[in-house]
């Protein structure tokens, strides 16, 4: 036993000092659900002794006899543990080998986890009393007791019982097997291994996951998963860095830097878990993944804070550190990922409301009609003049009061119609849904090939809101954009660098795979050959451009893992004249001030990007889920031969034509190559690529790991330059510089990005001048006022010159659609910074509102900038994104953009994805105060009206856009004003809201939803659109470059914003016509039904008699007429995939009302009533006066009823495959077959139909089949005819679609061209984005500025109700 | 979270791709047929189904005018009425003669029915009220006859076999047909046999078996209405009496309407095989079975039957009208293809 106990927590104390019976209750406590909180289950308190004692003998080690009082104590002892604020944790190893009541952590679940809900014992009952909580299964069992009461029952008590047993069963099938499922993955975790400290054998032994306690230590090696929260202690790395990617939790793909806690533990090479004595201690476990509070005491009472930064979370994935040990502070459930698994979403679509008023209405009717039979039923003793001998009295000989008989009757009769509350509706659409997410989740034109994903669908039950969509609500960037960012252009101290070369080659990249193979392998375009020569001779790395290019279209795959390094942001082709500038500055005396110099440093620098090599990215790949192991490293392998045979090539003409830098480039290549050759075998040695290959493969060992897409952009611009990032720690930064030194920059501080400031600061001393710089990066407003004295003046001109300048190249980056970003530098003094360092301190060691005084130190500090330059990168619209827009605005969808873009750069981007149209009428909004805000709007909404309402007007309106800028929008979103906003808003065809916050994009999502009062659906791919994507009805998140926040709050996930035009007009329209006949479908056959059951006491006396039997009535529903209705919600398809896609307009079949409306759910309960009326009284009349028996009577009904709904079916089936015939001719099979069987066999069995061979007899009679044949055709006459005319004589869109459908493709895309015009919608062109050229700087005046209505309005009003078009020149 | 992503790494080890298989069924590209109800494509339909429809009715019109029926009410609500007497309910075994005429031949082989109005076999509780199992010949559900019965259960705690409501209100008028033939009358001799369901007198009603069949009554009592127990129903035929009665099957089927017949005789002997002769006949009819205490009716019906059963003219006219009508539609359908065709129709 150790000597030390280190039992300083109070706690702990009282713990180790009463170790009662504990073992006893620890062996038989199960792991529950950490929100369960303390188990004291009934094993820990064992009432009767002679179970102690048994117990006592079982267990060796029990010593000494505890009473059960002591296990209570120690029971609420450990829940006091686990619910005090601050826990005292020690090492486990002194303890190692003792008992469990003597480990001092054993208050803390173990690292087992269990997610199941149910356990095999209990599952029954639990399992019912959650079935329970449906309001459907309480009236099923309702009724069912009901039956039980002999005076109200209307069948044998124990055949009710069967529907609702049936129900319950199935249901519970379908939650063990989910249960199931989940009690598998969770034994997989917990018998995954990973590796713990053992004393005894004074190393890391391999254990489970559950096996891992609190106060272990456990090793952690690259590319494993963190089983448990870790304080990280240890770490290969000697500055005590540990790289996480934490995509599992929240879905960021870029690598994290985690630290050792500090001052702890002597980084010596092998760490000592052993020699840990301290006590760490840390608050309650808490789900905030970003939060961790926490000290370390060490024995000599010193206390060191360790927090986040320190934490290696449970189902993170160590990256790039070879091992690393922690100490477990949070196990299994109480683990932050744990405690961050939320529930399944659950929403409740619209369709799904409204079914619930006609099932409200369906209650109505069914109290109606039991009414009319309680009501009748009294009447109808009364008219009996004795007592006639049919009449039963009760066992007295006593007969019920007519008034007190229809009371029992009226009950009767709700059993008896009971069918009528279509429970067995909600069942089916469960199951239809889960058919047609299997459909939409199976399609391939929703997989995509590049990310290996499909489509997936988050939330189960509200696939029909997708065709019911009106107004869409997206992200720009990453959702119509790439987010892959492409450094375009730069303005550097006033000086504009346009980069033709390099759009050059975007322009090519553009181009389809197959022709860029025809540009690349015969080069026929001298001009193509010559940027490439000039890349090669300017890059100082030795980028080979060709091979990349190849690498785009072959090796998707292997990319596809590597945040933001795609070849297309990665490859800058450097202007040229900016390279000579650069050498200038390089050469020149006051290099080190130089701004060009600066600018690039400032790029390189002033951003959190993380250095990777990219062997270890290769690695990552290899075990990565999504991408194939074999085909990846296959592509990598041809791309390093072709690489290097390309390299080759390019090295030749290198030579032959080496016209522009002076040697030295080369010369730096071919050093820089040796030098990160040797790193890389230093650092990682697993996939030693073939020795030709290497000095290629070389250049792409730095792998750059950004939060954001443009900073990586930026830092890959930097090097292309030859600014190159070598390594980023903690405290220092390391630059190669084009000269091929290498500057290591100290790190001061880092004041990062926040969304008030708009802007980032890295703070460094400059290694060569030890001068104190602040370089700062951030939106051009938000840099261009805080700059201070002109930079440089002996340079150029003054400050204000290059400031103007900058700002005009700014305007017209955005106009191009560029992002722009302004570059900054100050020198900051010993003496300021000091002062400054002090207020930073306190502000860090502040405990409230800490982020608000660190921002107030950050503006401290970003004072009297000077402007260094502006750089304008592109972020190119996704593939189709124009297309998928025009087509869901003919889709009869508003489009709304809400972006965080300036106002120019949107209305850019709008235009270039046909958002907004060159005839379209563009109002832009935006204004700074309310009053002008109030009368623009009012002006606005006044002069559409006009517009709309002028007669000339009525044929050439154009469609009216609005651009409006968030402050404006807050404004217009103030309650006072939303009424107009929205009013002016539902006129217009698309809006597009710039700078606008995250909160802003759910409240605008908010306000028309709920002012609208339409169905909304939004779509984002970042985090920013999590608001957004929760408050639209449906949600949908694009799983893109920005990590997976959006896609788990999403409802459905897409990889790219194309496929939303298949989900929602496909899918969509398929989904929600499908389900609304289905219901409406599934309400008739209710209604017709039990209706026959309704008619027939009419002839009975109201006394709740049936004529079927109750068996064959049970199966009806059940079997016989259950399948096709679901078949038909899951598989109908009433117009063709090609046809919805070809002819947007037919989504608009489904928004608003839809096919599931008022009209139709009545129109079908008429009906219902009409064939239900035809099915009872042909065979009534029929039969009148016969000597037909009641059963006898009823089989005929029963089979009219079958072949009148299954028609009727048939009759709304649109097209008919395998499938459908199969279960229809089944249904009728089984029907004949069940009833043939059954009727032969029950000979005695339920009392009182007793079916013995009546359906055999029936079926010898010519007469059945003839009152069949009739009935059915008199029943569903009128619904047939009334189809055929309506197609004839006025048919929908959807039959003329249909009707299109049938015709040869060729025909049917004349005919689709020929009804569009003729509808008055344009031809859709299949235009592609055009890549604006560089020439558009030169004629930056397509923009025009708006014109004012009226100037009096005050001079900060800038809007307006523009009539002049907005051209956007045509590009070529 | 966690856990599906490791499930997916898994997997994703054992099958490389994620891409949904091709088949024409997860694609929803099934090949279908896809009709289209269109006025053009629907009228061959319609002239089939009309023409059809009205060749059935014109069958089956003709078939129910060839079905004689003769139906007399002999309730005796009415004074004149013979049984007028006997509808008295005070009168005990009270006998009425019916004297009735046939004009021209009844064509054989004639069924003789009784008929009752309004009177609610199919009342639910009535209905439930018989135990199959002693109707099976079960002798322990002699004993103790099942709860459904109730309160035709025990007769004063001796149980009641036939028991229950339905056999207890057992019709029990009966009936003699007599041909007046030149003043003289001259009994028609009525056939008992085979009015009851094959199925019925075979195998689902069997008496127990107990020879002399009275001692499988021991301690059980008749049903309180009858006057006399189920063993002596026909003590003539062993074959017909107890629980195989005929009389007593019929009356078990309970009919589906309230005015119903039920087949009291087939008449089927040598002398009447060509039917009823016209001429004067007289029923004589011992009337027991009281219905005006609910305002019924009864009735004796003499009808010959087709294959369609007794006279129906509803199903006949009912196919004639729907078969016009649909020859109709068809003319319609003609006119508004004519006029609204759509273009690949041509």
């Amino acid at each position: 036993m150790q000597t030390h106990l280190p039992l300083q927590g109070g706690g702990l104390k009282e713990g180790v000092l009463s170790f009662a019976l504990i073992q006893a209750s620890h062996t038989h406590r199960r792991v529950t659900a950490g929100k369960n909180g303390p188990v004291v289950s009934v094993f820990d308190f064992p009432k009767d002794e002679k179970l102690v004692s048994k117990r006592k003998r079982n267990l060796k080690t029990a010593m000494t006899w505890r009473s059960p009082l002591a296990l209570v104590r120690d029971a609420l002892r450990g829940q006091r543990a686990r619910e005090k604020e601050l826990r005292n944790l020690v090492s486990n190893l002194p303890y190692e080998g003792l008992e469990k009541r003597k480990q001092p952590n054993r208050f803390f679940p173990s690292n087992a986890i269990k997610t199941t809900k149910y356990t095999p014992l209990f599952f029954i009952p639990m399992n019912l009393f959650e079935q329970f909580h449906r309001l459907a299964n309480i009236y099923f069992v309702g009724l069912a007791i009901l039956n039980f009461i002999p005076v109200v029952n209307a069948f044998q008590p124990e055949v009710a019982l069967i529907p609702i047993c049936v129900i319950l069963f199935l249901t519970a099938l379908k939650d063990a097997w989910e249960d199931f499922r989940r009690y598998q993955s969770d034994r997989k975790l917990n018998n995954t291994p990973c590796y713990i400290y053992s004393r005894k054998e004074k190393q890391f032994l391999e254990r489970r996951w559950k096996d891992v306690r609190v106060g272990d230590f456990v090793r952690v090696v690259c590319n494993e998963i963190v089983p448990a929260d870790l304080l990280l202690l240890h770490t290969a790395d000697p500055k005590g860095v540990c790289h996480i990617e934490t995509s599992n939790l929240d879905g960021e793909t870029n690598l994290k830097q985690r630290r050792v806690v500090s001052g702890l533990c002597i980084s010596i090479p092998d760490f000592e878990p052993e020699s840990f004595n301290s006590i760490v201690v840390c608050e309650k476990p808490n789900n905030n993944l970003n939060h961790f509070k926490c000290y370390v005491e060490k024995p000599d009472k010193e206390k060191v804070g360790a927090g986040i930064e320190s934490l290696l979370l449970r189902g993170c994935t160590v990256r790039n550190t070879d091992h690393a040990v922690g100490f477990v502070v949070y196990a299994g459930h109480e683990t932050k990922s744990m405690l961050n698994n939320g529930g399944p979403r659950y929403k409740r679509s619209k369709l799904e409301r409204k079914l619930n008023i006609d099932v409200f209405f369906c209650v109505i009717l069914l109290f109606t009609m039991c009414f009319i039979g309680a009501l009748g039923h009294f009447v109808w003793l009364l008219a009996r003049p004795g007592v006639p001998p049919y009449l039963v009295p009760d066992t007295n000989g006593h007969l019920d009061s007519p008034s007190l008989a229809s009371f029992y009757m009226f009950f009767t009769m709700i059993i008896l119609l009971q069918i009528l509350i279509p429970i067995s509706l909600y069942v089916s659409i469960e199951l239809v849904k889960i058919g047609q997410i299997f459909f939409i989740t199976n399609d391939s034109d929703l997989y995509d090939e590049e990310t290996d994903s499909r489509m997936q669908c988050k939330a189960l039950n509200i696939t029909e809101d997708l065709g019911q969509i009106e107004y869409i609500f997206s992200d720009k960037t990453g959702t119509l954009t790439e987010n892959k960012m492409v450094f375009r252009r730069c303005s550097i101290m006033g000086a504009e660098y346009p980069h033709k070369e390099n759009a050059i080659r975007l322009a090519v990249l553009d181009e389809p795979e197959s022709e860029e193979e025809v540009i690349f392998d015969q080069s026929p375009r001298p001009r193509q050959m010559s940027w490439s020569l000039d890349a090669e001779d300017a890059n100082p790395v030795g980028k080979p451009p060709r091979g990349s290019q190849r690498r785009s279209s072959v090796a998707v795959h292997t990319q596809t893992d590597v945040a933001f390094s795609s070849p297309l942001e990665t490859e800058v082709i450097p202007d040229k004249r900016l390279l000579q500038q650069i050498s200038r500055a390089e050469s020149c005396s006051s290099r080190k001030t130089d701004p060009y110099l600066d600018f690039f440093l400032a790029l390189a620098i002033c951003n959190t990007v993380v250095v990777s090599m990219a062997t270890a990215q290769r690695r990552r790949t290899s075990v990565s889920p999504r991408s194939s192991q074999i085909s990846g490293s296959v592509d990598t392998l041809s791309n390093l031969v072709k690489k290097a045979g390309n390299l080759l090539s390019s090295c030749q003409l290198t030579s032959k034509r080496n016209r522009s830098l002076s040697e030295e480039a080369v010369i730096q290549c071919v050093k820089m190559e040796k030098t990160v050759d040797t790193n890389r075998h230093q650092t990682c040695s697993l996939h030693p690529p073939s020795q030709g290959a290497r000095p290629s493969a070389a250049s792409d060992d730095l792998c750059y790991e950004a939060e954001s897409p443009d900073e990586a952009a930026l830092v890959h611009a930097a090097r292309a330059y030859g600014f190159t990032l070598l390594a980023r720690s903690p405290d220092s930064v390391t630059v190669r510089l084009p000269s091929g030194e290498d500057l290591e920059f100290e790190l001061l501080d880092t004041l990062t990005f926040d969304s008030n400031r708009k802007r980032m600061s890295v703070l460094v001393r400059h290694p060569i001048t030890r001068e104190l710089v602040l370089y700062t990066k951030g939106a051009d407003y938000a840099i261009m006022e805080l700059l201070g004295t002109p930079y440089a003046e002996h340079l150029r001109g003054g400050q204000k010159n290059i400031a103007a300048d900058t700002q005009y190249h700014l305007d017209c980056y955005a106009k191009d659609g560029l992002r722009t970003l302004c570059i900054s530098k100050k020198v900051v003094t010993d003496k300021v910074y000091e002062s400054w360092l002090v207020d930073r301190k306190k502000a860090l060691a502040a405990i409230d509102n800490r982020e608000e005084l660190l921002m107030n130190t950050a503006v401290q500090l970003e004072t009297n900038l000077t402007l260094l330059g502006a750089t304008g990168i592109e972020d190119r619209l996704q593939e189709s994104v124009p297309d998928t827009i025009v087509a869901l605005r003919e889709a009869g969808i508003h489009v709304w953009v809400l972006t965080g873009d300036k106002p120019e750069t949107a209305v850019n981007i709008g235009y270039a994805c046909r958002l907004l149209e060159e005839e379209d009428l563009v109002i832009n909004m935006s204004s700074k105060n309310k009053v002008t805000c109030t009368s623009i709007l009012d002006c606005t909404l006044e002069e559409v009206r006009r517009h709309m309402a002028d007669p000339r007007n009525v044929d050439t309106t154009p469609n009216i856009s609005l651009v409006i800028d968030g402050e404006t929008l807050t404004m217009a979103l103030s309650p006072d004003l939303q009424n107009r906003f929205v009013d002016l808003a539902k006129r217009c065809r698309s809006v597009l809201c710039c700078r606008v916050t995250p909160l802003q994009k759910s409240s605008v999502v908010k306000v028309v939803r709920e002012k609208l009062k339409v169905m909304t659906l939004a779509v984002g791919d970042g985090a920013n659109d999590v608001n957004m994507i929760q408050a639209a009805d449906v949600g949908i998140g694009i799983s893109g470059q920005e990590g997976m926040q959006a896609v788990m709050a999403s409802d459905f996930a897409l990889s790219r914003f194309k496929h939303l035009k298949k989900l929602l007009l496909v899918h969509g329209h398929w989904c929600y016509t499908r389900l609304a006949n289905m219901i409406i479908y599934f309400f008739y056959k209710n209604v017709a039904y039990v209706n026959l059951l309704f008619w027939y006491q009419f002839f009975c006396g109201f006394t709740g008699t049936t004529m079927i039997d109750y068996w064959l009535m049970i199966f009806f529903n059940l079997f016989f007429t259950s399948a096709p209705p679901i078949m038909f919600g899951i598989m109908d398809k009433d117009v063709s995939a090609e046809m919805l896609l070809g002819v947007p307009e037919l989504y608009r079949t489904g928004q608003g009302k839809g096919e599931y409306n008022f009209l139709t759910f009545w129109i079908s309960i008429l009906d219902a009533f009409y064939q239900s009326l035809v099915c009872f009284f042909i065979p009534y009349l029929a039969y009148q006066d016969s000597d037909i028996d009641i059963f006898t009577f009823g089989t005929p009904l029963n089979t009219i009823s079958l072949f009148t709904i299954l028609l009727h079916l048939s009759i709304e089936i649109k097209s008919w495959t395998i499938v459908h015939w199969i279960i229809m001719l089944g249904s009728v099979a089984l029907y004949f077959i069940v009833t043939l069987a059954y009727s032969a066999i029950c000979v005695t069995c339920n009392p009182p139909s007793n079916p013995y061979w009546i359906f055999q007899s029936q079926m010898a009679d010519p007469m059945f089949y003839l009152i069949c044949i009739i009935s059915t055709v008199v029943a569903l006459l009128p619904r047939y005819t009334f189809h055929v005319l309506r197609n004839s004589v006025a048919p929908s869109p959807l039959i003329q679609a249909k009707h299109l459908d049938r015709m040869d493709p060729t025909t049917r895309d004349q005919w689709i061209q020929e009804w569009r015009s003729f509808r008055g919608g344009r031809p859709v062109r299949r235009s592609k984005l055009d890549t604006p050229s560089s020439s558009t700087l030169e004629a930056p005046d397509y923009y025009p500025e708006p014109l004012s209505v009226s100037d009096a309005m005050g001079d900060d009003l800038t809007l307006n109700a523009v009539t002049v078009n907005f051209q956007r020149p045509v590009q070529t | 979270m966690l856990a599906d992503s490791v499930e997916t790494m898994v997997k994703d080890e054992q099958e490389s791709s994620n891409r949904p298989d091709n088949t024409a069924f997860t694609q929803q590209r099934l090949p279908a047929w896809q009709p289209m109800l269109s006025a053009g494509i629907v009228i061959p339909g319609f002239v089939l189904i009309g023409l059809a429809f009205i060749g059935i009715g014109v069958a089956l019109f003709v078939t129910s005018q060839g079905i004689q029926v003769l139906e007399i009410d002999y309730t005796g609500v009415e004074q004149k009425s013979p049984c007028f007497r006997c509808a008295n309910s005070n009168e005990k075994n009270c006998v009425c003669n019916l004297e009735f005429s046939i004009d021209r031949l009844l064509k054989g082989p004639v069924f003789f029915y009784y008929g009752l109005t309004n009177y609610f076999q199919n009342y639910r509780r009535y209905g439930v009220s018989k135990d199959d199992n002693q109707l099976s010949g079960d002798l322990d559900y002699f004993q103790s006859p099942s709860d459904t019965c109730s309160p035709y259960e025990y007769d004063n705690n001796v149980p009641i076999v036939p028991c229950g409501s339905i056999a207890n209100s057992m019709f029990n008028d009966t009936f003699k047909l007599y041909q007046t033939v030149n003043g003289v009358k001259k009994q028609v001799p009525l056939d008992g046999k085979g009015i009851a369901w094959w199925s019925d007198y075979n195998i689902k009603y069997r008496n127990p078996s107990v020879t002399p069949l009275k001692n499988a009554f021991n301690g059980t009592v008749k049903p309180i209405f009858w006057s006399k127990p189920a063993y002596e129903l026909d003590p003539t035929d062993s074959t017909n009496n107890g629980f195989i009665n005929q009389d007593f099957l019929v009356w078990m089927r309970r009919a589906a309407l309230p005015d119903f017949r039920k087949l009291y005789r087939r008449i089927t002997h040598e002398d009447y095989k060509e039917g009823l002769p016209a001429g004067n006949y007289s029923l004589e009819i011992s009337y027991n079975y009281p219905v005006l205490s609910f305002d019924g009716r009864k009735k004796v019906v003499f009808s010959n039957v087709s294959w369609m059963g007794g006279k129906n003219e509803f199903l006949g006219i009912a196919y004639l009208v729907i078969g016009s009508l649909c020859v109709f539609m068809s003319i319609v359908m003609l006119i508004v293809y004519a006029k609204f065709k759509f273009p690949e129709e041509d």
